[in-house]
């Protein structure tokens, strides 16, 4: 599903991924840990898309489409969704006005009439249930003024709503108490099918108690310096990133 | 050696004015032209502002006198009818609709419809002569001390324009929709003159317009003096779209008495250059104004919103919310500027100006004032200018909205801050259209209206 090849990126100049390969199949979840300033978040902005980050070096494949050639908007099209480490505020923008044009793209894309306003909002109290977020949130502007978790839980809404086939979720467990943290699992769980695939960011292993990973790659200083299976996760949390950085 | 001597536009439109005094005392009451000779003098003194006047810092409007027009200082008969000529969009309203044609009354205005009893609306210059009484005493009393050189040029010049009296708790449910036309055969310097009175606990909503109906080169002296008196509540929402080589320059006195309620908006979509002046006295206890603008100007439109709100008694209220968004090479201004008096206690006055530029050229001077001489007060201003939030960019296109659709979302965004504080809905829907519609680059200033020639 998703060929990562050697992939070189920088930012300002500067080199950040240092030759990332990495292999998603449909049905996997990836987990990729790494202490902070590792680059996680850079691979997860090359991947959706930004166009801050230069791609030196490597190829990025997508159902066997060459990703690079593709703008942000047409990547999510296709099926990729990034859930921030840092969701953005856009004041004024409603939520509802926001999802109804993100998702009546995604069926342009597909071929499908667009949702008349009731079907929309059928759909969306469909997926609200899901990710336990109420109608206070959605009815209002586009994380203005959310909390940290709230945040957090609309990124898993909106996946909800548009359905990918890859998901890359940044960091998202940090800042949630245990409660937040099983909802946000479980919306990603209901999701899973055998046809998508995720990538899971974090640095603790806790979320990982939740969302099984496949695998687990380490990052460290734009590398991938270690991959195994889930138990690696464990591993780290009992050795700590220093036992990497001094393997490495 | 051959002197050359310098005509400049000031002593131009003096010689023009009093070499034609007669015609433009001919059909006005003697208050009227007293006042003229005394704006004139004043007029003289200052001469057509520069950037050398601090009020016109960022506005030049010598080059603007310098271009040739025509006067009108009399009506001129029109040929067609203007009610074929232009259909506004923002009808759907249901307003009482009124055309003003070069700054005069037109004189073949549909009847109006059914009025409150004792409304008088109509001509400012037929007002004058019916009932003077009703303007005599208020004419000028506050563009006189304003001494702004053009609003003393208004005075100068001007014989007509609209005039609205509501008197006391009577309420007019339907907006007024007063259209502000131009369309002369030669290039035209317009002076219109209105005057908007408002009786004790009455209500009114006017919608003011304009429009240029072809491309000749117009300059608008559009000034209007407001009354409020106690408990009134007035709504004054302006919508500007003139042509991109149009001058557009628009005065709002407002006078406003214990516990009334003022709410302007000024919508500017094009105009070459437009200078919009308001100046707001708070006058009585309890008494509140809000005053807000939006601007979208691309090319080389240059737009200039000059606010001063005086909180001269206690208790009063304020609230500006000014916001520019600036394309291409377009230049905006904006000066508000808050002053409250030494006995203005329990002044609340807000003032928030933001701007976004699309482009490296887009230009922004913005100056808010607060001039504080009261102790008990809550005041706060801002200002920012900034460019389209990339983040906020980003994070639209990665749920598959694209990027000039995103762009419009972000704007729209913005923009909408402001017409969400227009409280009549069906015009805040219309507004929303028209500033949709802006932004996508799709109404030009002609636009809005369809032209409906008939053939000869
Ligand atoms: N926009 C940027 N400009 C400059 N440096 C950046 C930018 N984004 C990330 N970096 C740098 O790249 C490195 C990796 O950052 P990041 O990908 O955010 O790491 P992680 O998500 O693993 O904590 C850090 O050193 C960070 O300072
Ligand atoms: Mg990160």
């Amino acid at each position: 599903m998703l060929q990562i090849k050697n992939l070189h990126a920088s930012v300002d100049g500067k080199e950040i991924l240092k030759g990332i390969s990495i292999d998603v199949k449909p049905g996997e979840i990836h987990a990729i840990m790494g202490p902070n300033g590792s680059g996680k978040s850079t691979l997860a902005n090359v991947l959706a898309g930004h166009e801050k980050y230069e791609v030196t070096e490597g190829e990025i494949f997508f159902e066997g489409e060459n990703l690079l050639e593709l703008a942000a908007e047409e990547r999510a099209r296709n099926g990729i969704f990034l859930s921030f480490q840092y969701p953005i505020e856009i004041p004024g923008v409603s939520m509802v006005n926001f999802l109804k044009t993100a998702v009546n793209e995604h069926r342009k894309h597909k071929g499908l009439e667009p949702l008349t306003a009731s079907q929309f909002l059928k759909l969306m109290e469909e997926k609200k249930k899901v990710v336990e977020i109420s109608s206070q949130l959605t009815n209002r502007s586009v994380n203005e003024g959310f909390s940290g978790g709230e945040k957090k839980r609309n990124e898993i809404f909106q996946m909800a709503m548009l359905e990918p086939k890859l998901a890359i979720l940044d960091e998202t467990d940090s800042g949630l108490d245990i409660d937040a943290l099983r909802i946000v699992a479980k919306g990603v769980n209901t999701l899973k099918s055998p046809h998508n695939a995720t990538i899971v960011v974090t640095h603790y292993q806790r979320l990982l108690e939740y969302i099984v990973p496949d695998y687990v790659h380490v990052l460290y200083n734009g590398k991938i310096v270690k991959s195994a299976g889930k138990e690696l996760a464990l591993e780290l949390e009992k050795k700590g990133y220093d036992w990497i950085k001094n393997e490495s | 050696m051959i002197e050359t001597i310098k005509y400049t536009a000031t002593e131009e439109l003096a010689d023009l004015f009093t070499q034609n005094r007669e015609i433009y005392n001919e059909g006005c009451p003697d208050f009227m032209n007293r006042k003229r000779s005394e704006a004139l003098d004043k007029f003289v003194k200052t001469g057509i502002p520069s950037r050398k006047n601090e009020n016109y810092k960022y506005t030049d409007l010598r080059p603007v006198f310098q271009n040739d027009f025509t006067v009108l200082p009399r009506y001129v008969q029109q040929q067609i009818d203007l009610h074929e000529l232009f259909h506004c969009d923002v009808p759907q309203l249901n307003t009482h609709l009124v055309l003003l044609i070069n700054g005069w009354y037109y004189g073949h205005n549909r009847k109006i419809g059914q009025l409150p009893n004792g409304v008088v609306l109509g001509s400012l210059n037929h007002v004058c002569r019916e009932h003077p009484h009703l303007i005599e005493k208020a004419y000028n009393q506050l563009a006189g001390i304003s001494d702004d050189p053009i609003a003393n040029l208004n005075t100068t010049m001007a014989k007509d324009g609209l005039f609205l009296y509501v008197p006391d708790d009577v309420k007019i449910d339907k907006p007024i929709q007063i259209v502000n036309l131009l369309y002369a055969k030669e290039n035209t310097f317009a002076v219109q003159r209105n005057m908007f009175v408002l009786g004790k606990n009455s209500e009114a909503t006017i919608v003011f317009c304009d429009h240029t109906l072809n491309h000749n080169y117009y300059i608008l002296n559009n000034l209007s003096e407001c009354f409020l008196e106690e408990d009134s509540k007035f709504n004054f929402y302006a919508v500007q779209n003139m042509h991109n080589g149009a001058v557009n320059n628009t005065h709002f006195f407002a006078d406003l008495k214990e516990r009334s309620t003022l709410h302007t908006n000024t919508l500017t979509l094009n105009g070459g250059l437009v200078r919009n002046n308001i100046n707001v006295k708070l006058n009585g206890e309890y008494a509140h104004a809000d005053l807000n603008g939006l601007t979208l100007a691309d090319e080389k439109q240059h737009i200039d919103n000059f606010i001063t709100i005086d909180h001269r008694v206690p208790n009063c209220t304020s609230n500006q919310l000014y916001k520019n968004i600036l394309d291409n090479k377009a230049s905006g201004a904006f000066s508000g500027r808050i002053h409250v008096l030494r006995d203005a206690q329990k002044t609340e006055a807000y003032q928030r100006n933001n701007n976004v530029l699309l482009s490296e050229t887009a230009e922004m001077n913005t100056k808010p004032q607060l001039i504080i001489d009261a102790d008990d007060v809550r005041c706060s201003h801002g200002a920012t200018v900034g460019r389209i939030d990339e983040d906020a960019l980003f994070y639209l296109r990665t749920r598959g909205i694209g990027e000039k659709e995103a762009r419009l979302m972000i704007m729209f965004a913005f923009a909408d801050e402001v017409l969400s504080q227009v409280n009549i809905k069906v015009l805040r829907q219309r507004l929303e259209e028209l500033v949709n519609r802006r932004l996508r680059g799709e109404l030009g200033p002609c636009q809005t209206c369809s032209f409906n020639f008939r053939k000869p």
